[in-house]
């Protein structure tokens, strides 16, 4: 087995990539959770990014494993090793290793000569050979084959086997035969690699200590864990791609904490609504009665609710809107990310309406800001959008635990309670009482004196119906008072400022794993930068100083059309001249390495 | 539409239900619908079930979409909450609202547009919940606010004032109903009170989705001799299938009913709805029975009136879903938050 060429890439220890190039529906999803789990339990920070097919079965997948002992948060281009299993996508795979890297193909067939690349060295493992020697009927033929190349990996990077064993008893620990079916079939490629290894790779793994009081989850287990955590109790929701996964999660928490101390019934209910309008519906007539409520979903998801998310704005009722950015438009990539849908938040829905949102850049953000996200709901009675994404929604993100004061209590907002209704001589609905946009609100079937009529038509301070336009005015221009509470509310941004550089980043939700590590290399290169992180709209006024304080400005982001560089010139009435745009939209995860190259470029630093 | 609304005082003799209010208790703002509107008939009945029925004003929810008919919620009791919504879309806003709070009352009132065009879906939905809510549609045959166009309710041949006859076939809410599971169905005329009362009392005090197609004739814009949802054309039509008294919990049945003729059902407080069979083969609880009886009189272009169908035994949403007997808004924070020690133990799940 040839495993170097003379143009191999240096030796390296817990610092790679590594592609993993499958079909999906094969049992590749749970080999590749197997590989990321067992790196992160030997110590080592990973970065787990899945390419998956809109699609059930028979369609390529990738997955890709970064090994990175300095602990980045996003994805690599440059692939070290592919492990190329799917005849389909040979061809591309092989391009995609980086030079003088390694790609593992299945030798059970022959390779067309075709096929090779001489700055890279190619290794032949027979897998599906093995496994039809070793394992009887198809399915558990090519589940095996998917498991067996962790065996080989482990061969290659020196993982630790006794970790992989520990892992495969505790997932199949109610079918031991599974656990041992699962340990023959890493031991095939394990054992194979071993005997016919020539030369070890330089490219290796080791033990560290770089992963304790961490875990391994995505962001919309994060959220829907925060839904829990919040108090939510009415979910309302259409499926829809990526974002269904936090509903699935938000149940399966509530099906463990949420059980009734009277009836031993749901604190929660779960409605799969016949499409997102009605979801949205749901929500308002749950909050309207004072419940938690939210809804997950997407940008077509969202272009549908746009019309109830108007009506919200304008009778003020709180509600929990999570946008798990996909690629767009119409139906777009639904398997892909971007961050293309904030103007069509920030303005959802005919006539003058603007509201609230919260960008998370990590699990971590993504269950606090849900939490954060209900409070600022029922405090402003307007809805408020999480703009999460598919990268920070489905992939695999290494955070710190998540922290809970028990102290917490949810922020209700100015609800009125009976006793205080009963003490008032009239309430009317929409009066500024306290001079900062926010009315008081009372809920149905707490007390006579708190009936109001909610309504989406014109509507005067006292909630009653009006044509008048004074009345109208009074009301609207209210709302914009009650948008500037907001602004001081919302998360405030994160800053890093040294007086000394000239040029400044923003960046924003998932791009901000990229962005932190461009900025370390940017140093290493020369160019250091000034960073602000958005975490939140309507923008914080330090947003604007940090923009003042510089003579040029880069916004980095994952849309083609620049859309959180055309909000800030919306909402801060920023010069336009000053900020520059660094775009990535090809619906993959974006990189350190193309904003590296692109400030560079920009600033003519070779 | 009445110039001149009556001031907030009554009769002092006039009569006080349950809970000490008096009919006017339950009354709304002066209706800005059109005089002779069937839907102004529709909110004296309801005034009147609400009033008989003694529901507290502040535990009662009234929601609807757009249209002449959801302007409604606003002239009946106005010391409960109204939620006027967008348009076909009341189903889902009353759907999370009593997911939110299983405990107050819910109307819905909707219109042959509202609900068997723009909002098909969320009717035929919430149907498929057996949401508990009384659910009226005000059924003209025409778009009323945006001037006359022509609604899926309206019959094939049917001629409103103006413009030709509809050529596209109807929609009709209460076949829909009954097909889609509905386990309250009736069908009411705004011109016939005594029949309507009782009908809304059913519904209301049914447990699950309590569907009432009432006939309300528009009198600007579809009130002709030519129109199968005029006046003339209702009164002319119409076939009591079969009526229906509706019983408080407490009352007796009164013996009006001659044996053989009378089925009381009890439903879940404790109410009766006694069906009286106009026609004798009529069985109310036969859903296949109710529907072809519904096919072989629309042949005979009779329009059956009544309480059509019930079932009383179908599990609501709260049910099917297992959510709990106290409403989930009401439920405190300490109960509903695992709390830091088991968030601990979740983050040991993802190493």
């Amino acid at each position: 087995m040839k495993t170097q060429n003379n143009k191999n890439l240096p030796p390296r220890v817990n610092d790679c990539v590594i592609k993993i190039a499958t079909v999906n529906g094969t049992g590749s999803a749970s080999a590749n959770g197997l590989l990321l789990k067992a790196l992160f339990r030997m110590g080592i920070p990973v970065v787990g990014k899945n390419y998956f097919p809109s699609n059930i079965q028979g369609l390529p997948t990738w997955y890709e494993v970064r090994v990175t002992k300095d602990g980045y948060h996003s994805a690599s281009n440059d692939i070290d090793i592919v492990i190329a299993m799917n005849v389909q996508t040979y061809e591309k795979d092989l391009a995609s290793v980086q030079s003088g890297g390694w790609l593992v193909y299945d030798s059970t067939w022959p390779r067309s000569k075709l096929l090779d690349r001489n700055d890279i060295s190619v290794i032949g493992i027979p897998f599906s050979k093995l496994c039809i020697e070793n394992f009887e009927g198809i399915r558990s033929r090519i589940l095996m084959k998917n498991i067996a190349y962790v065996g080989a990996l482990a061969a290659l990077l020196k993982i630790d086997l006794d970790i992989i064993k520990t892992l495969l008893n505790e997932t199949f620990a109610k079918k031991k035969h599974l656990a041992k079916s699962n340990l023959e079939a890493i031991m095939l490629g394990y054992n194979y690699v071993i005997k016919n290894l020539t030369n070890p790779l330089p490219i290796t793994v080791k033990k560290i200590n770089k992963t304790k009081d961490h875990i391994i989850i995505d962001g919309n287990t994060a959220a829907g864990l925060g839904c829990v955590y919040a108090g939510a109790t009415v979910g309302a929701w259409y499926p829809l791609t990526p974002s269904t996964s936090l509903m699935d999660a938000y149940e399966t928490f509530c099906s463990q904490f949420r059980k009734n101390k009277k009836d031993d019934k749901n604190n929660y209910c779960i409605i799969q609504a016949e499409d997102e309008l009605a979801a949205i519906g749901m929500v308002l007539g749950a909050t309207w009665n004072g419940a938690r409520a939210f809804t997950p979903t997407s940008g077509p998801g969202i272009s549908l609710m746009s019309e109830f998310i108007g009506f919200a704005y304008y009778s003020e009722l709180p509600a929990v809107i999570f946008n798990i950015q996909r690629t767009g438009p119409s139906t777009g990539m639904p398997t892909r990310t971007q961050q293309c849908d904030l103007l069509t938040c920030a303005y959802a829905s005919h006539g003058d309406t603007r509201h609230p949102m919260l960008f998370p850049a990590n699990p971590e953000e993504c269950f606090h800001m849900t939490v954060n996200a209900f409070d600022l709901g029922d405090e402003l009675q307007t809805p408020i959008f999480v703009m999460s994404d598919l990268d920070i929604g489905m992939n695999d993100w290494m955070s710190s635990d998540f922290e809970w004061d028990n102290k917490y209590e949810p922020k209700k907002g100015k609800v009125l309670s009976a006793e205080q209704l009963e003490k008032l001589e009239n309430f009317y609905r929409y009066f500024d009482s306290d001079g900062d946009g926010i009315p008081y609100r009372s809920l149905p079937g707490v007390h006579p004196k708190g009936s109001f009529f909610t309504r989406g038509s014109g509507h005067n301070k006292y909630g009653g119906y009006t044509e008048e336009g004074h009345e109208y005015q009074e009301v609207v221009d209210r709302l914009k008072v009650k948008w500037n509470t907001a602004r001081k509310m919302v998360p405030k941004p994160d800053i890093k400022y040294s007086k000394t550089n000239k040029i400044g980043v923003i960046a924003f939700g998932s791009s901000d794993g990229a962005t932190n590590e461009a900025i370390i290399k940017l140093r290493k290169s020369g160019l250091k930068v000034n960073y602000c992180r958005i975490k939140s709209f309507p923008f914080n006024e330090s947003i604007k100083k940090f923009i003042d304080k510089h003579e040029k400005i880069y916004v980095i982001e994952q849309n083609r059309d620049a859309q959180m560089r055309s909000l800030l010139i919306l909402d801060l009435e920023v010069n336009p001249s000053k900020l520059f745009s660094i775009l990535h939209y090809d619906g993959n995860p974006i990189y350190a390495n193309l904003i590296v190259r692109e400030l560079l470029d920009n600033e003519s630093i070779a | 539409m009445s110039y001149i609304s009556k001031p907030k005082v009554s009769h002092p003799k006039s009569k006080k239900n349950n809970i000490g209010l008096k009919r006017r208790d339950y009354e709304g703002v002066v209706s800005t619908l059109c005089a002779g509107c069937g839907h102004d008939s529709i909110t004296a009945a309801l005034i009147q079930a609400v009033y008989e029925l003694a529901i507290e004003p502040h535990r009662l929810a009234k929601v609807s979409g757009i249209g002449c008919s959801s302007k409604t919620p606003a002239y009946f009791v106005s010391q409960s909450h109204g939620f006027n919504s967008v348009h076909g879309r009341m189903p889902s806003v009353a759907t999370g609202a009593n997911a939110a709070n299983r405990d107050l009352t819910y109307i819905g009132i909707s219109g042959d547009g509202d609900s068997l065009s723009i909002g098909m879906g969320q009717f035929a939905h919430v149907i498929r919940r057996n949401l508990d809510m009384t659910y009226i549609i005000e059924n003209n045959g025409v778009y009323g606010l945006t001037k006359g166009q022509y609604s899926a309710s309206a019959d094939i041949g049917s001629k409103k004032k103006k413009g030709p006859a509809n050529q596209q076939k109807p929609i009709d809410p209460v076949s829909m109903g009954i097909a889609l599971g509905s386990t309250y169905v009736a069908r009411g005329f705004s011109g016939d009170k005594e029949q309507l009362v009782p009908l809304i009392k059913g519904a209301i005090s049914h447990k699950g989705f309590g569907l009432l197609d009432i006939i309300s004739p528009c009198v600007t814009f579809n009130d002709n001799p030519e129109s199968t949802k005029s006046y003339s054309h209702v009164r002319k039509s119409q076939n009591e299938v079969v009526d229906a008294d509706f019983v408080p919990p407490a009352e007796e049945i009164l013996t009006k009913y001659k044996e053989g003729e009378a089925m009381p059902v009890s439903l879940h407080d404790g109410s009766k709805i006694v069906f009286r069979k106009v026609d004798k083969n009529y069985d109310p609880t036969s859903r296949a029975g109710a529907y072809s009886y519904l096919r072989e009189s629309q042949a005979k272009q009779e329009i059956i009136t009544g309480l059509l169908y019930i079932d009383k035994e179908a599990d609501d949403m709260h049910e099917s879903s297992g959510s709990s007997s106290i409403p989930l808004s009401e439920i405190s924070y300490e109960e509903l938050g695992p709390g830091k020690k088991e968030l601990a133990n979740i983050m040991n799940r993802f190493r």
